[in-house]
């Protein structure tokens, strides 16, 4: 399967690499270049040596996306760390780009309890991995 | 009208004022506390301390009351989730969100967000208008409504110079609302005459614009 991460932070990250782990082609898209760092940690190999791809760009860009190949992606992982650009993100890759299977990352902050803070569930379905 | 503003920048909070000044009634949603407490003394009880995007915030402002929500932060995707959420979610109708960046434009379009104004985009429409580089100048879109004023310029040896508005063979859907000629803006009567050089503006439904060039801007062969 071809995976396209946005976010290569900690959790982006460690998806990523799990996932290349498990034999998918994985792309990941972050703003900062730094953060590639994070995908040579723990590896035996460097991450393109592995076979991942990394692209540095604006998540809400259509050329970024495209150029870490979101137009052959079956499955989208936005996870950066605003949950409101994951939310559109998501819905972009679905409704845009078509991918298959597309989710979003909502880590919220502390929230009164029993409030589902963010109407994650609406806009991108079918599924959604958040920690609402 | 209730209206809800969210964002406390300065487009926020003029807005707001504006707003109150014209006797509605307003709630400026605001997320960061320093900007907050720079508003608050001004505002009192019509600016809250919240993030715009999320339910809770909107609900205490009343966003079931509101009869419009104006997203205009400083950040695309957060006006987009913003109009998302009261649309969808609030049944609200009408909402107005701003778009900083042209490039996301076409999100707000994916999403089916309208009216979307970005300063960007009317600046540059403007600029075109003063220096028009050839053709058509899309000077206003009112996208709800898909209608647009547009401006062309009239060249030499077209099939609309020196006849009278009257005369014109508009297509459906296109009118003359007015002739800009040394600097004056003209309001024409049927008999009117269309002089070469004049910018002509028009009112226009979507995708006629190329009926409108060949009526006043002279075919590529003439200029052998």
């Amino acid at each position: 399967m071809f995976v396209l991460i946005v976010g290569c932070g900690r959790a982006g990250s460690a998806l990523a690499k799990n996932l290349l782990g498990d034999g998918n082609t994985v792309s990941v898209l972050d703003e900062s270049a730094e953060s590639h760092r994070l995908l040579d940690v723990d590896m035996e190999t460097n991450w393109e040596d592995a076979g991942g791809m990394f692209t540095v760009g604006t998540a809400l860009e259509i050329d970024a996306l495209v150029e870490a190949g979101i137009e052959n992606a079956d499955a989208f992982v936005a996870g950066t760390n605003g949950d409101n650009t994951n939310l559109v993100i998501a819905q972009i890759a679905q409704r845009r780009f078509n991918v298959p299977r597309s989710s979003s990352a909502c880590l919220t902050r502390a929230v009164p309890p029993g409030t589902p803070s963010k109407a994650c569930t609406r806009f991108v379905r079918p599924r959604r991995a958040s920690t609402c | 009208m209730y209206v809800i503003v969210v964002g406390g920048g300065k487009i926020g909070i003029n807005l707001a004022r504006e707003l109150m000044q014209k006797g509605h009634e307003v709630t400026l949603v605001e997320q960061n506390r320093r900007r907050y407490s720079v508003l608050e003394p001004q505002l009192e009880h019509v600016v809250h301390l919240g993030d715009g995007t999320e339910l809770w915030v909107l609900e205490r402002a009343g966003i079931e009351r509101a009869d419009m929500v104006i997203a205009v932060t400083g950040d695309d995707e957060d006006n987009i989730i913003i109009s998302q959420v009261a649309r969808e979610k609030y049944g609200r109708e009408k909402i107005i969100a701003r778009c900083n960046n042209i490039r996301n434009m076409e999100h707000f379009d994916l999403l089916n967000i309208k009216p979307v104004i970005s300063s960007t985009d009317l600046i540059l429409r403007l600029i075109e208008h003063e220096v028009p580089q050839h053709g058509l100048v899309h000077l206003l879109k009112l996208q709800a409504e898909d209608i647009e004023i547009i401006e062309v310029e009239v060249s030499a040896g077209s099939r609309a110079a020196n006849k009278r508005v009257e005369e014109i063979d508009l297509p459906e859907g296109g009118l003359i609302i007015a002739l800009l000629r040394d600097r004056a803006g003209i309001v024409p009567r049927g008999d009117t005459v269309i002089e070469v050089g004049d910018e002509v503006l028009l009112v226009l439904n979507p995708g006629l614009e190329e009926g409108i060039t060949a009526l006043f801007a002279a075919p590529e062969e003439s200029f052998a």
